[in-house]
């Protein structure tokens, strides 16, 4: 029998069967393509996303916050990174022997991490934050599960007390909250970026796929500050403050010859780098923020506006016989009454009466004008936060007595920055420079007040007031022509005045045959017996011109003689 | 016809090994590259310390304190000082 025909073989099933297989093949089949045309179709992006999830990444890209150099590179300010040590305290459990070893390893107190921790209803705690390498190095051995370390920037000041009102500080997040810090918060943040990357199986980098945001480095700072000159600024009036028991004093050091700032320092301060006890009082930044009855420094501005309008001449003479001048119910009173000063004697001499007289002769609008022009009334623009504006009142309001006041500085309110900037004037010739905190490559345009003439026969009367026989002979330094004036005035406290209680200044300028700095003093409320101007400012004046003048090397205009005080009763003092 | 496929076989086979050698290339040069640009990072923070240590050594204050402390040195008295002229060739 032949195999094909073997009964074995004969079909004994209906053919619907062999059917019906088919029909369940073709439908499984349909199912699965289906199923692959729904997946690679209408589900594809979804897939995608979560595929590429397993494997790139999005990583942050750090940019750090710009540094502040001095004008000569000097370091000031440099962001430098620190870590941070932070929990998940549901993930945290640790033994007491762990928790000691881990408080003994941050530096905080047991407790405190132990009641950190206990927060289980938050999801994280800072344990510490800003702490050094080494101690996050610590923390990191002991590799204890949830405790985490993120990467923070901490801001560093090598200057420390010397320049913090200037430099101002940044929080704990980087940013900027006082000085320059927060006036060019926007440059000198940087803007961290992001971007996608692969990773292979051992966490490595492998390939860049996209540069979502590019990251950008806050800008660099070059402040038009000489740290040489500010050490020897701030090292001076501290030691002014302290040997006349002051309550508190400033100073301010400018180029005349490009209005830049070289130096601020203020007293009381701090250490920006250890803010833990920090007061008001420390932070005030007085020289920018404080505007002060400045007295005598401002006689200068009323002569020269009575020079320029040509109601006088430098060797006019003006009568101060009685030495008191009775104005209503007020009365001016010189401290030494002579019978007739010259214009130029009044300035050298400080003469109050001398300085109201002229004063009444002018009209009070141009006198507003003056001071309008030379700056007060308005904010120095510096960029700081908080300047000082001072105050002026409108000259219709002025009453007489006002106007005479005035002249002699009290009754209007400036800041040491303000009157500083306004000394400008006459040490150039006339023309008020804008202020800069940052490095300038030329001399801005300054702006033309007083004619030329008039800013010379200034300038002469202020070197006449630090000769022998002036209110200033201490603000002569050896080896150059300085010029400058005193101002002695009785504190304001709660609108009035305080007997015991005064402001001394000096501000002036050298060399006077070319000025190249001006220099500003401010010392509040000596209260170690002197309290002149003369005794008090002009040596931190001249300590600070002469040594400044030395580190820019600028060549002497007169002869190379030591320097002789006049005896001690023949001194001129003004008056408050 | 069999042996040009064949051929065709071992030349796909071929491009397809380097492609895979390639890549694996491509990424190892790729993660040295991450692990010197991480460097340079680093080196930059540490020249932001260093420089900042340097700030701190130079400052004015304490030059002078080591100036008159250690070294005795002292500003001259102004009997002391001679000033000379520049020939005015050199001025500025």
């Amino acid at each position: 029998m032949r195999f094909a025909h073997s009964p074995v073989l004969a079909p004994t099933f209906p053919p619907w069967r062999a059917r019906l297989v088919l029909i369940a093949l073709g439908v499984a089949f349909g199912v699965l393509v289906g199923r692959a045309a729904y997946l690679q179709g209408w589900n594809r992006d979804f897939l995608q996303a979560k595929g590429e999830s397993r494997y790139s990444r999005t990583l942050e890209i750090p940019a750090h916050r710009g540094r502040i150099l001095d004008r000569n590179g000097e370091a000031l300010a440099i962001s430098t990174p620190v870590k941070s040590i932070w929990a998940m305290p549901d993930d945290v459990a640790l033994s007491a022997r762990q928790l000691a070893a881990l408080a003994g390893a941050l530096g905080v107190p047991r407790e405190e991490v132990g009641r950190r921790l206990a927060a289980t209803e938050r999801d994280f705690v800072y344990l510490r934050r800003q702490v050094p390498p080494e101690t996050a190095e610590r923390v990191a051995t002991l590799g204890m599960p949830g405790i985490y370390q993120s990467k923070e920037y901490r801001r560093y000041y090598p200057a420390g007390e010397t320049m913090a009102h200037v430099l101002g500080f940044t929080d704990v997040d980087d940013v900027g909250q006082e000085g320059i810090e927060l006036a060019y918060q926007s440059e000198l943040a940087g803007r961290p970026g992001s971007r996608r990357v692969i990773k292979d199986r051992l966490g490595q980098v492998v390939e860049d796929v996209e540069s979502v945001r590019e990251a950008r480095d806050g800008r660099d700072l070059v402040l038009a500050l000489d740290s040489r000159i500010q050490s020897l600024a701030y090292a001076q009036l501290k030691r002014a403050v302290e040997h006349h028991r002051a309550n508190g004093g400033g100073i301010v050091v400018l180029d005349a010859t490009t209005g830049e700032v070289l130096a601020l320092a203020n007293l009381p301060t701090y250490n920006p780098n250890n803010r833990a006890k920090l007061v008001g009082s420390q932070l005030r930044n007085r020289a920018v923020t404080d505007a002060f009855e400045p007295g005598s420094t401002l006689k200068p501005f009323t002569i020269a506006l009575a020079l320029e309008m040509g109601r006088l001449a430098p060797t006019t003479l003006i009568d101060t016989a009685p030495g008191s001048l009775t104005i209503g119910p007020a009365t001016i009173r010189d401290p030494h009454p002579e019978k007739a000063l010259t214009v130029e004697q009044v300035i050298q001499k400080s003469s109050n009466v001398g300085a109201a007289k002229i004063a009444l002769q002018l009209p009070a609008a141009a006198m507003w004008d003056m001071f309008d022009d030379v700056g007060f009334g308005t904010a120095p623009q510096l960029g700081f936060p908080g300047e000082a504006i001072g105050r002026v009142r409108p000259y219709k309001s002025w009453r007489p007595i006002e106007q005479a006041t005035m002249s002699y500085g009290h009754g209007i309110a400036v800041s040491l920055v303000q009157l500083a900037r306004a000394y400008t004037v006459f040490a150039r010739d006339g023309e008020l420079l804008p202020l800069s905190l940052l490095k300038l490559d030329g001399p801005p345009p300054g702006k033309s007040v007083l004619s030329q003439r008039t800013a010379g026969m200034v300038r002469h009367m202020l070197e006449l007031a630090v000769e022998p026989g002036g209110t200033a002979p201490r603000a002569r330094i050896m080896g150059y022509r300085v010029a400058g004036k005193t101002g002695t005035a009785y504190k304001q406290e709660n609108g009035g005045y305080v007997p015991g209680k005064y402001i001394a200044s000096f501000v002036g300028f050298a060399p006077a045959s070319r000025p190249r700095l001006v220099v500003a003093v401010m010392i509040d409320e000596p209260t170690d017996g002197e309290y002149y101007g003369g005794a008090v400012a002009a040596p931190v004046f001249a300590e600070v011109m002469a040594g400044s003048l030395r580190i820019l090397g600028v060549p002497p205009d007169a002869p190379m003689n030591p320097i002789e005080l006049p005896p001690a009763a023949l001194e001129v003092r003004e008056s408050a | 016809m069999a042996r040009l496929s064949f051929v065709a076989l071992i030349a796909l086979t071929v491009c397809a090994l380097g492609l895979v050698t390639s890549q694996h290339q491509a990424r190892k040069l790729f993660v040295e590259l991450e692990h010197e640009q991480a460097r340079g990072k680093q080196l930059e923070v540490e020249s932001g310390q260093l420089q900042l240590e340097a700030s701190t050594w130079s400052m004015h204050t304490r030059v002078e304190r080591l100036a008159r402390e250690r070294l005795r040195m002292r500003s001259p008295e102004a009997k002391r000082i001679q000033v000379l002229e520049a020939p005015p060739a050199e001025r500025q």
